[in-house]
């Protein structure tokens, strides 16, 4: 091989691999990301039990309950629409009652939605982007 | 004072851009007294810069409340430490530690840069002044430290509790020392590209300054992800959250830099791409910077969100990516391609290294910058988070690893695999016997766990290696070894020292993952809970006053379930009444590399305590790793081949040798 031909199977090659692992990136961005659903949004177009999504909302007034074990229920709303969440574990040192919070997880059946993380807030006047955004299109959270 | 600081700023601003311009012109027109403007400028500039940050520091320190940026960040209660560190724990001040060290680095290049090629010196200088000057007026314009509030209020609002800890003395510094430390290789790449030379000098003088900014990388993200492990109370090390990727992205490219600057240096090939690198890399370290200073994600980094600083940032940002890959565009056809190589041989392995970690970094980039896209685009929110990672970067990784102890066994130019994997046989043995074993004793250990643990020997065990090989060790004498042990180049342990980190730290990550024990549990006073040959005997709470806080102490007595006593772990939680804002202290005890971790949640309806009680085999590895990389990187650092001003220095001790004589 000339050096010119070395050079571009080199190239060639290190393409192909990227193309490649591009391949590998944008399979799993369809299988492992997960979507962000305010209740609003569960309620007009339900999501299959079992799949990944975020739920996103402000924790709604009251809802909070705990039993002598280590399971909580509480309930997140954007106003309109609520879902019920149980989640097993320690809640972030923020969540409270009409606070925005956002839990990852999966319907179960009965359609309550079991989290297995809560997102913490990192300050008091923190709201997560993705509850600021969609309470402010429905106007029930202004800045 | 303040306003002293203020003037400093805006007189360090001018002379940015005096720094720019001037040297620039000197080096085009060969006038040689424009090019010796540089050095001076710069130094100054830093020093005008420090005096700067020294203002704020004083602010801070008595508590000038007069100041918006320290009302806004600090109170007067907060122990000295926070004082002092809180200056950076905020958009502003961090600003200014950001330029602070830019100009440092460029003092430093001005004076120990006297016998680089003198049009060279005037344009690396010169880059380093226009990354300077924009960044000085990004601070004077949006984000101003200075700012004076009328009245002074009495008392301030505190930092944010969760800053309030050593690692915010010591996360953002060294983070920023290695960002900004790839600054200079940038200047030099674009440098180069306007000269319209390179060659291997070029690359001795960088990779020292690549090593350098990589250092201390390591140790920033090192810190950072050991300070969110005991700091959040989540028990984690790493979330891959975006803010995460965004420091991780140029570590990524700045060890691949690191690895292709050596061929360059030793074997003149691979020039192109490594400026490539030199680019990219700096690059990413300023959409790090954007993504986390802008407010375009939301979390504890982004101090504030203001809209004009994002647009800002973004100028900056394709204004030095965009110009930078538009020179190369331009220029680096006219670069002098390098020498050829076998694909089998240490720069055919190097390359390798490097498809590897661009690649690894180009997925870390599409998971970090996706979920952005899909919401501009389309508006729908999605997140990407460890199971994309575990997918993509993971599948990346396991190769990478693989081939590590292989790299510094081959031969340059044209090696044997053969005989390197003939070589490499004692250390495929040992992680073969540490897989069965981990298979046979650990009850329910999976196999890809057990692999897991060999891979991290094999690289541990590769390193040791390559070390016993060039000392000789087996194949002579224990005298004659230890002698040749003692004379090898310092750059060579620090690849061996390096990769044994790397082996260290995948130890920790793949124990910890694997092999972690994981208890919630609800406890009244009185109740034991056990985890991995512990027990745990909640003894009731108590309540402390701190300086600026009030903290409820979860008091544990800790024994083995044996029954031998191990005294007691104290989990806390803090509240800071400034901001009503509760944080979280982990109680922690440490067994070895492995740690016991206990973190308290909230009150059960019977009057009882969520515990979660966590067990993090070799856990300790994970950042100990890191510092022994750290370690490997400053002992090459330490090389003869790299102290470039070392000749000189000789010289300068003959003459005064000469001197004494004749005297």
């Amino acid at each position: 091989m000339t050096r010119k031909q070395k050079r571009l199977s080199v190239i060639g090659g290190g393409m192909g691999f990227l193309a490649l692992a591009m391949l590998l990136v944008f399979y799993a961005l369809g299988q492992k990301a997960s979507y962000f659903y305010m209740p609003g949004d569960l309620a007009a177009n339900p999501v299959a039990e079992g799949q990944r999504i975020r739920l996103g909302g402000l924790v709604a007034e009251g809802s909070i309950k705990r039993g002598a074990g280590t399971e909580v229920d509480f309930s997140v709303t954007d106003g309109t629409d609520t879902v019920k969440v149980v989640y097993n574990g320690i809640l972030p040192d923020l969540f409270r009652e009409n606070q925005g919070v956002i839990t990852e997880g999966a319907f179960g059946a009965g359609g309550v939605f079991t989290a297995d993380s809560v997102l913490a807030k990192h300050d008091e006047t923190y709201m997560p982007k993705e509850v600021a955004d969609s309470l402010k299109e429905k106007g029930v959270w202004q800045e | 004072m303040v306003e002293i600081g203020h003037f400093a700023l805006v007189l360090a601003f001018a002379l940015a851009l005096v720094q720019a311009v001037l040297p620039f012109l000197g080096a085009v027109t060969a006038n040689e007294r424009l090019m010796a403007v540089a050095g001076p400028v710069t130094v100054t500039g830093f020093a005008l810069t420090a005096l700067s940050f020294a203002a704020l520091t004083h602010a801070y320190v008595v508590s000038d409340f007069s100041v918006a940026n320290v009302w806004e960040n600090s109170h007067s209660l907060k122990p000295m430490i926070y004082k002092v560190s809180g200056v950076w724990g905020n958009h502003e001040g961090s600003m200014l530690l950001w330029v602070l060290i830019l100009t440092f680095f460029g003092a430093l290049v001005a004076a120990f840069g006297r016998n680089l090629p003198a049009t060279l010196r005037a344009n690396v200088l010169s880059v380093q002044g226009l990354i300077g000057a924009a960044f000085f007026l990004f601070i004077l314009v949006t984000s101003n430290p200075f700012a004076r509030l009328v009245p002074a209020p009495i008392e301030g609002r505190d930092l944010n509790p969760v800053l309030q800890d050593v690692g915010l003395a010591i996360h953002p510094p060294l983070l920023y020392l290695g960002y900004v430390g790839f600054s200079v290789c940038f200047s030099f790449a674009v440098a180069a590209l306007i000269d319209g030379r390179i060659d291997a000098a070029w690359a001795r003088w960088v990779r020292p300054w690549t090593l350098a900014a990589w250092v201390f990388l390591t140790g920033g993200i090192a810190m950072g992800s050991y300070w969110a492990y005991y700091e959040l109370g989540w028990g984690g090390f790493w979330f891959w959250d975006p803010v995460e990727n965004a420091s991780f992205m140029p570590w990524l490219a700045g060890t691949a830099l690191l690895h292709s600057a050596i061929v360059m240096e030793k074997r003149s090939a691979l020039k192109i791409w490594t400026l490539l690198l030199a680019i990219l890399t700096f690059s990413l370290s300023l959409l790090g910077t954007f993504l986390v200073r802008s407010g375009v994600l939301t979390s504890v980094h982004a101090f504030a969100t203001d809209p004009s600083r994002g647009v800002f940032i973004l100028a900056i940002l394709t204004f030095f990516i965009g110009g930078s890959l538009a020179l190369f565009a331009l220029r680096s056809a006219a670069l002098t391609p390098g020498g050829v190589f076998h694909p089998i041989s240490r720069e055919g392995a190097l390359v390798l290294n490097n498809l590897f970690l661009t690649t690894a970094t180009a997925t870390v980039f599409v998971g970090t910058l996706y979920p952005l896209f899909i919401e501009a685009f389309s508006g729908d929110k999605i997140s990407v988070g460890a199971p994309f990672f575990d997918m993509t970067f993971g599948a990346l990784m396991v190769p990478l690893l693989v081939m590590v102890p292989f790299g510094p066994l081959l031969a340059w130019k044209r090696a044997d695999l053969y005989a390197a994997t003939q070589r490499l046989f004692v250390a495929f043995g040992g992680a073969l016997l540490v897989v069965l074993a981990v298979l046979a004793v650990v009850d329910g250990a999976s196999v890809a766990a057990a692999l897991g643990i060999g891979l991290a020997v094999w690289l541990v065990l590769g390193a040791l290696t390559d070390l016993a090989l060039r000392a000789g060790i087996g194949s002579v004498g224990p005298g004659v070894a230890l002698r040749r042990l003692a004379g090898l180049p310092r750059s060579t342990y620090g690849t061996a020292l390096a990769h044994l980190g790397l082996g260290l730290t995948v130890l920790g990550i793949v124990g910890v993952t694997s092999f972690q024990g994981e208890r919630i549990v609800a406890m009244r006073q009185g109740d034991t809970a056990e985890i991995a040959g512990y027990s745990l005997r909640f003894e009731g709470m108590r309540t402390v006053k701190g300086p600026n806080f009030t903290e409820d102490q979860g008091i544990f007595a800790l024994g083995t379930t044996a029954g031998r006593d191990l005294g007691e772990i104290v989990s806390a939680k803090r509240i800071y009444p400034a901001r009503q804002m509760p944080t979280t202290e982990a109680g922690i005890r440490t067994f070895g590399v492995s740690q016991l971790y206990v973190s308290l949640g909230d009150v059960t309806s019977d009057g009882g305590i969520v515990v979660r009680i966590w067990w993090k085999p070799m856990v300790t590895l994970i950042w100990f790793g890191a510092l022994v990389m750290m370690a490997g990187g400053g002992v090459s650092l330490l090389d003869r081949r790299l102290r470039v001003g070392a000749p000189a220095a000789r010289k300068r001790r003959d003459k005064v040798a000469v001197a004494g004589a004749v005297s």
